[in-house]
């Protein structure tokens, strides 16, 4: 075993660094952490998905002391805390809106790390734990959406739980093992909660150590998208550390402070003042107990499932349907090797890649939008047509890694086939009228993205030059 | 190019109000409440209402006699007085800190009404108070319903117009406009029946009951939003300290 640095602290902290490396972690995450002095708004999320991390686990662990995971009691008990538990109110609101900041504050973490690249440079470890964390992060948050036990509780893990049937051969058997009986029931709810109890008390934290431990090995990215530690070195603090990076500690610490009071303002004031959150956080149909007899007229997720949710109801068959859903999110874990521009940053990419970014994320927003509106003809069309950009944007991105040699004007003629093909083939037979004339005007949407992020470089220089990328980062 | 670039804008946009307006549509006019839950005397009155007419069929079984007494400023002999019309297994008297159960029996009321009458104590928060408002005032007579009434709000409503000596009773009058697939029909309740009441006192009944129930959906909101404001202001003050702790620690980063 190596030997370990020596100290000079003395008294209680000398006896406990001589026994446990105690200022040695602080040193090397915290205080000796150089991280890049040109960390914008973008990079409080990761702290904030900590911290609210740590309101679900406190307040669920509150919540636990009263709830009782009964199909007869659950949702009574719920009530219980909300009105003969002093404070349950308040303890019950952080967790629902905890559950949807999560969401919020995580969807923004990852898009932080599409805009600057950073799963690139040896970063492609930290996205994938990333993505075990938000894997993990949607399974807690599903199974917690059964506990209340309502109308929406009940017959949202009801769809989601039969879309285990698709599976060909096993899925009757699968399904009928995930619930724990052949209808969805007591058996279910009880194990709901012991695993709503295990993966974020356990697993999450576990996961969010080890995506830490990785970013600190590596070092963190920046909005620049400079390696810091290939840069010169000698700053203020250290003569061998980077000359662009700044402990992390005292600096981004008390900058997040601020990150946290501002985060707290918005989300206490929905707490306080909407805890609903307009019907998207608390569900209207959740305020009527399960009923097993009685579907809603209306089933649609929490919001931050709906994406996905809009991507399952885009392919009517149902088995290729749930491998779309899954499908949408399994393509995330590989974006690392799609995306194979050296230039991290989209600060120095050409603006067609910062046009498909940005366009990404409406995508995402627009799925998600669709997700809790009933299907009409014009929103199914809609919904369909941004499944087919959700997937063509990957294709789009792998196009983008090389602008210099990339053959746009071929690739948009062999995505956009691609589009029509998928349409002549599964979606015009079979089709009515009103649904062929959706498809015909709404085809406007994936030509316009096609146009917009390959023949746009294609045809215009300047929307295809990159910058280069410079030698230090700028600003602070 | 540029010629290129407005005519894909034109048609997104064209195409986005298509949509839009394809999107609209359906869904029963409802009235606003215009309730107020911090409004002592329409809740007590709210309340009284509600025992009177709706516990027996209705009951609030996540709620307790005296979370409302202290809520809704009433004494406990008021309350056992006026509220509590249940006894317990031993034949007393419920006790006020006893949750809001009726007596009626779920296997008869369902095989009277179809279905037993659901627990309200959360219809303010499934449904909304305008809703309730808008349905309380929707009844219309209908030979054709077992009950005599139909409601415009929940049509084939199992429940009887309870209220109906208060309001008296309302028909249906429709009227088409256009022909076929694209008749729009319009209908209008009309008073057929005076009851012991004018339109304007029975809406301020219906009003009463709406705000007790949207009261009674959610305690918690008589104090949150007070809650809220302190805790707002605290954040705000810490965030302006937290600006300058940063801005002072951030002057050695050049």
């Amino acid at each position: 075993m190596a030997e370990r640095p020596a100290h000079n602290y003395t008294g209680i902290l000398g006896w406990v660094e001589d026994r446990f490396p105690l200022m040695e972690t602080w040193k090397a995450h915290l205080a000796e952490y150089y991280a890049p002095k040109n960390f914008n708004f973008w990079y409080f999320f990761g702290s904030l998905a900590m911290l609210v991390l740590v309101i679900q686990i406190v307040s669920g662990l509150f919540l636990a002391f009263h709830y009782k995971p009964d199909t007869g009691l659950a949702f009574a008990s719920v009530e219980y805390i909300m009105r003969d538990v002093p404070g349950g109110w308040f303890i019950r609101y952080m967790h629902s809106t905890g559950a949807s900041a999560f969401f919020i504050v995580v969807y923004l973490h990852m898009f932080r790390a599409l805009i600057y690249g950073s799963y690139k440079g040896k970063r492609e470890l930290i996205w994938l734990i990333g993505m075990a964390i938000y894997l993990a992060l949607m399974a807690t948050a599903f199974m917690g959406y059964l506990l209340p036990w309502g109308q929406m509780s009940f017959w949202g893990a009801q769809v989601i739980i039969n879309l285990f049937n698709t599976i060909p051969f096993i899925g009757e058997a699968l399904s009928t093992w995930i619930r724990g009986d052949f209808v969805l029931g007591d058996a279910t709810l009880n194990r709901f909660f012991a695993l709503h109890f295990f993966l974020p008390a356990l697993v999450l934290p576990a996961l969010v150590f080890v995506h830490i431990v990785a970013l600190h090995a590596v070092g963190s990215n920046n909005p620049d998208g400079v390696e810091i530690k290939k840069g010169p070195k000698g700053n203020a603090w250290s003569e061998t550390a980077p000359a662009d990076g700044i402990p992390f500690h005292p600096y981004y610490s008390v900058k997040d402070i601020l990150g946290v009071v501002v985060f707290l303002i918005g989300f206490f004031a929905i707490l306080f003042f909407a805890p609903e959150g307009g019907g998207y956080f608390l569900e209207k149909p959740n305020f009527e107990p399960a009923n097993a007899l009685k579907t809603p007229e209306h089933i649609a997720p929490v919001w931050y499932f709906t994406p996905f949710y809009t991507v399952l109801r885009a392919i009517p068959d149902p088995w290729y349907g749930t491998l779309a859903m899954f499908g949408a999110i399994a393509i995330l874990f590989v974006l690392p090797w799609i995306d194979r521009n050296p230039v991290k940053s989209w600060r120095y990419r050409n603006n067609a890649h910062k046009i498909n970014l940005i366009l990404f994320a409406v995508v995402f927003c627009v799925l998600g939008w669709m997700g809790v509106e009933a299907v009409t003809p014009a929103y199914k069309e809609l919904g369909t047509r941004m499944t087919q950009i959700y997937f063509v944007f990957f294709a789009v991105l792998w196009v983008h890694s090389n602008p210099a040699k990339a053959k746009y004007v071929m690739w948009f003629g062999i995505l956009l086939a691609a589009i029509i093909g998928y349409d002549l083939v599964f979606r015009v037979p079979g089709s009515d009228a009103e649904a062929l004339t959706q498809m015909l005007i709404q085809a406007v949407w994936p030509v316009g993205y096609l146009a917009l992020t390959l023949l746009l470089p294609a045809f215009k220089p300047s929307c295809n030059e990159e910058k280069p990328v410079p030698e230090r980062v700028t600003g602070h | 190019m540029k010629k290129f670039i407005a005519s894909v804008m034109f048609a997104l946009s064209a195409t986005l109000m298509a949509t839009t307006a394809l999107a609209s549509g359906g869904g029963v006019h409802l009235e606003h409440a215009d309730v107020d839950i911090h409004n002592k005397e329409s809740l007590q009155r709210g309340v009284k209402y509600y025992v009177n007419y709706c516990m027996g069929c209705h009951s609030l079984s996540y709620s307790r006699y005296n979370r409302i007494a202290q809520d809704l400023e009433l004494t406990e002999e008021q309350v056992v007085k006026n509220l509590i019309f249940t006894r317990n297994a031993d034949g007393e008297q419920d006790k006020p800190g006893a949750l809001m159960k009726n007596a009626i029996s779920q296997k008869h009321s369902a095989e009277w009404f179809g279905a037993p009458p659901p627990d309200l104590t959360l219809v303010g928060r499934s449904r909304g108070p305008d809703w309730i408002y808008s349905y309380l005032k929707a009844f219309y007579v209908d030979p054709t319903r077992p009950m005599g009434v139909n409601n415009t709000v929940f049509p084939n409503v199992g429940m009887p117009h309870v209220l109906w000596e208060l309001q008296g009773l309302q028909e249906k009058h429709c009227t088409k406009e256009g022909e076929g697939a694209h008749a729009v029909e319009h209908c209008e309740l009309k008073t057929v029946k005076q009851g012991s009441m004018s339109a304007a006192e029975y809406d301020q009944v219906a009003r009463d009951l709406t705000n007790f129930l949207a009261y009674v959906g959610e305690p918690a909101a008589l104090h949150r939003s007070t809650y809220g404001i302190l805790v707002l202001l605290f954040l705000a003050v810490f965030a302006v300290l937290a600006y300058f702790l940063k801005k002072e620690y951030w002057k050695d980063v050049h």
